[in-house]
């Protein structure tokens, strides 16, 4: 019943992994190396995802530490994306999406009825793929999170909080002299690195990036990934990626999702290395892709 | 085998050659379709505006007779310090009957005076005793007064008058008369400020476009006022709130639907339920407004959901994964970027109801109303009712009044139009 892939997986079972993976026992896998800890920022117990009757997300059990950056990668539509957005509840704005098992934030269960989802999104914030500030002025970016959350008293302070914002964000220099200006008039690399200014303006706890960097050119990426190991000083940071690399560079543990599921949870440099798990040495060695 | 190859190469390229020339051709013919079918749009509209500017340019000035009124204290039995009610008591339909007869003795029998009398408005009277009242110094003078000219006069003196002009309906004696006034120099076309100061009159000569101009404003502004706080509200609560089952399916058709009814179904709807459900007064600006509203509705709603649809679900994601709640996502994201295409969702709604004449026919909008409305609870008829009302008038006079309420009607129209480009040019974002 308890059946492992771990053992004896054939190039073929992958091919048509969907179909086993779907009329047999979804539940029927063990993800290998570590993914529990001991006192985690996020603990993540048997999570199914559905999107109306197919299945995204098979019985996920993962922890996420504190101050620590998470990278999740895995080929396309391996739900890694969706296993993000369950972390601040944004899979609740899609109607067909429905997320069971247990989320805890700081021991908190974030799918709570007490829990106000507003107020998770404040500690849990989120960066996306694309760049997408406001329409409005840059200084209007970064301020809004602290308006809807009446974080400032004065017009004093939320200058001195998005400056202190910016700053963080390396984008001050950049952009002082014309905080006025239209956020859309930036570079795609200032999009980005504004857009997490304006996550960590409301100074969450974690922060989830889906495929930061994937609309940005190398320089621009390796700002952003400098960024997000200075931010990992203060912050939980989990970050789906594409790109291996990025991930070996920006993350200290490194989650692999295979059709829904989590394969195998281990140390960065142990995943890149010495992967245990033979679907996730495929893919880091570009056989699954 | 080589000389093969080379003649299956050549014959290739005659032939895409030839296929070539066919489809230049085929692009040439549809480039002259569209032009043919812009310059037949361009020609209709050219005609149309010729005609109506032609025909109601007349209308815009009024021919006025210039006489010698002499106000006599023994006919009228009145002097400058005669009160009020002492002057409205004086009959001064006599007054300026005998005023004519003694200028024109050779009317002798009874139908050439009453011809005489027909040569001027016949509101005259009335406007010499306001002129008594306004200014009693007048008693005991003669002085030039600008008698109004009928209807049948005005056409008369436009269209040519002459010793053997046969326009209009005036008699050789009536003619001959105005044929002599003429020629002292004593008829003249003036402005007519009255067609914008006065309302509907079974006399043409005194009809004016003010009461349907205020009545229509009045219906544009109830229709606006609660169209497009309705409008908005459905569209975003469809787009943005509502759970997506059968019972939002069903709205969703009915409203697609209710879009191409007829409109005199929403006039019949109007009637039974505002007028004699709820027993509000007929021919109101106010009901009227109601009726358009319903009609304009499902205008707005569909185009503010199209342009609330266009809005990219990035912005709405960012917002949401800043913690905005979806009211906080709406308000200060979606709806900003949303606003200009609702607003044109709004004129082509607005644009629509300011023309429709049939729901407004079927609530009684379509009566004869002689006071300009002073409030949205006050009888009033609208611009494109009046422009009905007219053309159905026999007065020829008629045939240009009714041009030039349509002129009218178009220059509110393009007023409205340029308001609402302004109004979405500075709403809209600069980036």
């Amino acid at each position: 019943m308890n059946m492992k892939i771990t053992q004896d997986i054939s190039v073929g079972s992958i091919v048509h992994g969907d179909q086993a993976g779907s009329d047999t026992n979804p539940d029927s896998y063990v993800t290998v190396g570590s993914p529990l800890m001991e006192d985690p920022k996020m603990r993540v117990r048997s999570v199914d995802v559905f999107y109306a009757k197919k299945q995204a997300i098979f019985d996920v059990n993962f922890d996420i530490g504190r101050n620590e950056v998470v990278s999740m990668i895995g080929p396309s539509g391996c739900g890694k994306s969706t296993f993000l957005r369950c972390l601040n509840r944004m899979n609740d704005t899609i109607d067909i999406c429905k997320v069971s098992g247990e989320l805890l934030l700081d021991g908190e269960d974030i799918y709570s009825k007490q829990i106000d989802v507003v107020e998770l999104r404040a500690r849990v914030g989120m960066v996306f793929q694309k760049p997408n500030p406001f329409p409005k002025s840059i200084y209007e970016n970064v301020a809004y999170g602290a308006r809807i959350h009446g974080l400032t008293d004065n017009s004093v302070q939320l200058d001195e909080l998005v400056e202190q914002s910016l700053i963080r964000c390396g984008l001050w220099d950049e952009v002082k002299d014309r905080l006025s200006e239209p956020a859309t008039g930036l570079s795609g690399g200032q999009q980005q690195r504004l857009c997490i200014a304006r996550a960590i303006a409301v100074n969450p706890e974690v922060i989830l990036m889906d495929e930061p960097c994937s609309a940005l050119d190398p320089i621009a990426t390796a700002t952003v990934e400098e960024l997000i190991s200075e931010l990992s000083k203060n912050f939980t940071i989990a970050i789906v990626t594409h790109s291996m690399q990025q991930a070996a560079r920006v993350s200290q543990r490194t989650a692999y999702f295979h059709l829904g599921k989590l394969i195998e949870v281990n140390d960065t440099a142990q995943v890149f290395t010495n992967p245990t798990h033979k679907l996730t040495e495929e893919y880091i060695t570009g056989r699954i892709g | 085998m080589k000389n093969m190859s080379d003649q299956i190469e050549s014959g290739l390229a005659e032939r895409r050659a030839l296929h070539l020339q066919k489809r230049r051709s085929a692009e040439a013919r549809f480039k002259w379709y569209g032009r043919i079918a812009v310059s037949f749009g361009m020609v209709c509209v050219l005609f149309l505006f010729t005609d109506i500017i032609s025909k109601g340019a007349g209308a815009f000035t009024q021919t006025y007779i210039n006489m010698d009124i002499t106000f006599d204290e023994q006919v009228l039995g009145l002097n400058r310090f005669s009160t009020l009610e002492e002057i409205k008591a004086v009959s001064f339909g006599s007054f300026f009957k005998k005023q004519l007869r003694a200028k024109y003795p050779q009317a002798t029998s009874r139908k050439q005076k009453s011809q005489l009398y027909a040569i001027f408005s016949s509101d005259m009277p009335l406007i010499l005793r306001n002129m008594v009242i306004a200014k009693p110094a007048l008693m005991g003078t003669t002085s030039s007064v600008s008698l109004i000219a009928d209807d049948d006069t005005d056409v008369y003196y436009k269209h040519g008058y002459g010793a053997d002009s046969n326009i209009g309906r005036l008699s050789q004696f009536q003619k001959s008369i105005v044929n002599a006034l003429a020629s002292e120099g004593r008829v003249e076309k003036r402005f007519n400020a009255m067609f914008f100061t006065s309302s509907d009159s079974r006399e043409p000569e005194l009809a004016g476009i003010k009461g349907a101009l205020v009545g229509s404003l009045l219906t544009l502004m109830v229709t606006l006022l609660l169209s497009f706080p309705i409008a908005v509200a459905t569209a975003i609560y469809l787009e943005e709130f509502a759970p997506s089952n059968k019972f939002t399916d069903f709205i969703e058709v009915n409203i697609n639907n209710l879009a191409a009814v007829p409109s005199v179904i929403f006039g019949l709807l109007g009637l039974a339920v505002f007028i004699n459900f709820f027993g509000l007064p007929r021919s109101v600006p106010l009901v009227g407004g109601f009726v358009l509203t319903l009609m304009t509705l499902p205008t707005i709603i569909i185009s503010s959901r199209a342009s609330i649809k266009a809005v990219p679900p990035s912005i709405r994601e960012a917002a949401m994964g800043m913690g905005a709640s979806k009211v906080q996502t709406v308000l200060h994201h979606v709806l900003p970027l949303a606003m200009p295409g609702m607003l044109t969702g709004t004129i082509i709604g607005m644009a629509q109801a300011l023309g429709e004449t049939a729901p407004l026919l079927m609530i009684g909008m379509v009566a004869f109303i002689v006071d300009v409305p002073a409030g949205v609870g006050d009888s009033a008829t609208v611009l494109p009712v009046q422009i009905f009302l007219w053309s159905d008038s026999p007065e020829r006079a008629f045939v240009e009044k009714t041009s030039a309420a349509i002129m009218v009607l178009l220059a509110f129209l393009i007023f409205m139009n340029s308001a609402a480009v302004w109004l979405r040019k500075k709403l809209e974002r600069r980036w």
